[in-house]
């Protein structure tokens, strides 16, 4: 059951009501609009550190130091 | 300058979680409102919206810093603020605290806002900051706020405070 808070503040009460099906159909779009743009988010993260360790696995390729790689790239 | 602080309401988040949190029939009475919120969900970042309005008239410009890194954004006309952006995964018993404050909420002009929050983690990589400016395009006095997750929800023991301000 999902559940909303509400304080009605002219009185102090709170009441715990289930949200309606308006309310579960919205929060169902956006679970989904979530889904996408976490997966999207990710997929950028991992794509940036495959990207980066490429790129130290090139330069040590062409005989840079750990050293000389960190000065390059931090 | 405000010379009042009262407490008009409060709640606390039982073992079930909630959905959305939601202040209602907030009284004309004061010149500015203040929201804290400490927060915790295993999911999405809290949103919020004002007299339960999904129309596209919100617009918020933000600053913020994750870890090591800092950035802004910028959001115009969506269906709520997203502004409360901190509580995500941030583990068992570890909240995130956000205040906003929204003066002249009764007027009618449309509603300016600013928000900060920062999470309460002790860790080097997971301290976040949000810094927020918010516009809400309506005329119409606030008289309700919502909090709430698209998905997930907030967790036991999160909190809610709506405090108002007087100038006189």
């Amino acid at each position: 059951m999902t559940t909303k808070l509400i304080v009605d503040c002219s009185t102090g009460v709170t009441t715990e009501v289930e949200l309606t099906a308006e309310e579960i159909a919205e929060r169902e779009t956006m679970a989904a609009e979530y889904a996408v743009q976490k997966a999207a988010e990710d997929a950028a993260v991992a794509a940036k550190a495959a990207a980066k360790e490429s790129a130290n696995a090139k330069l040590a390729a062409l005989g840079l130091t750990e050293e000389e790689i960190a000065a390059l790239t931090k | 300058m405000a010379n009042t602080y009262a407490l008009i309401s409060s709640v606390t988040v039982g073992s079930g979680g909630a959905a959305t949190i939601e202040f209602s029939s907030i009284p004309a009475t004061y010149t500015d409102l203040v929201v804290k919120l400490s927060a915790n969900s295993t999911t999405q970042t809290p949103r919020v919206r004002f007299n339960n309005s999904s129309s596209s008239i919100y617009s918020e410009r933000l600053l913020y810093g994750q870890g090591s890194s800092a950035a802004s954004a910028s959001n115009t006309n969506t269906a709520y603020f997203d502004w409360v952006a901190l509580c995500i995964n941030n583990g068992a018993n570890i909240f995130s605290n956000s205040e906003f404050y929204i003066p002249n909420y009764a007027g009618s002009n449309n509603k300016s806002v600013s928000s900060d929050s920062v999470t309460e983690i002790n860790s080097s990589t997971g301290n976040n900051l949000y810094l927020d400016a918010g516009l809400w395009a309506s005329s119409a006095a606030i008289t309700s706020i919502q909090m709430f997750f698209g998905s997930g929800n907030f967790l036991e023991y999160s909190t809610a405070y709506l405090y108002g301000i007087s100038n006189a």
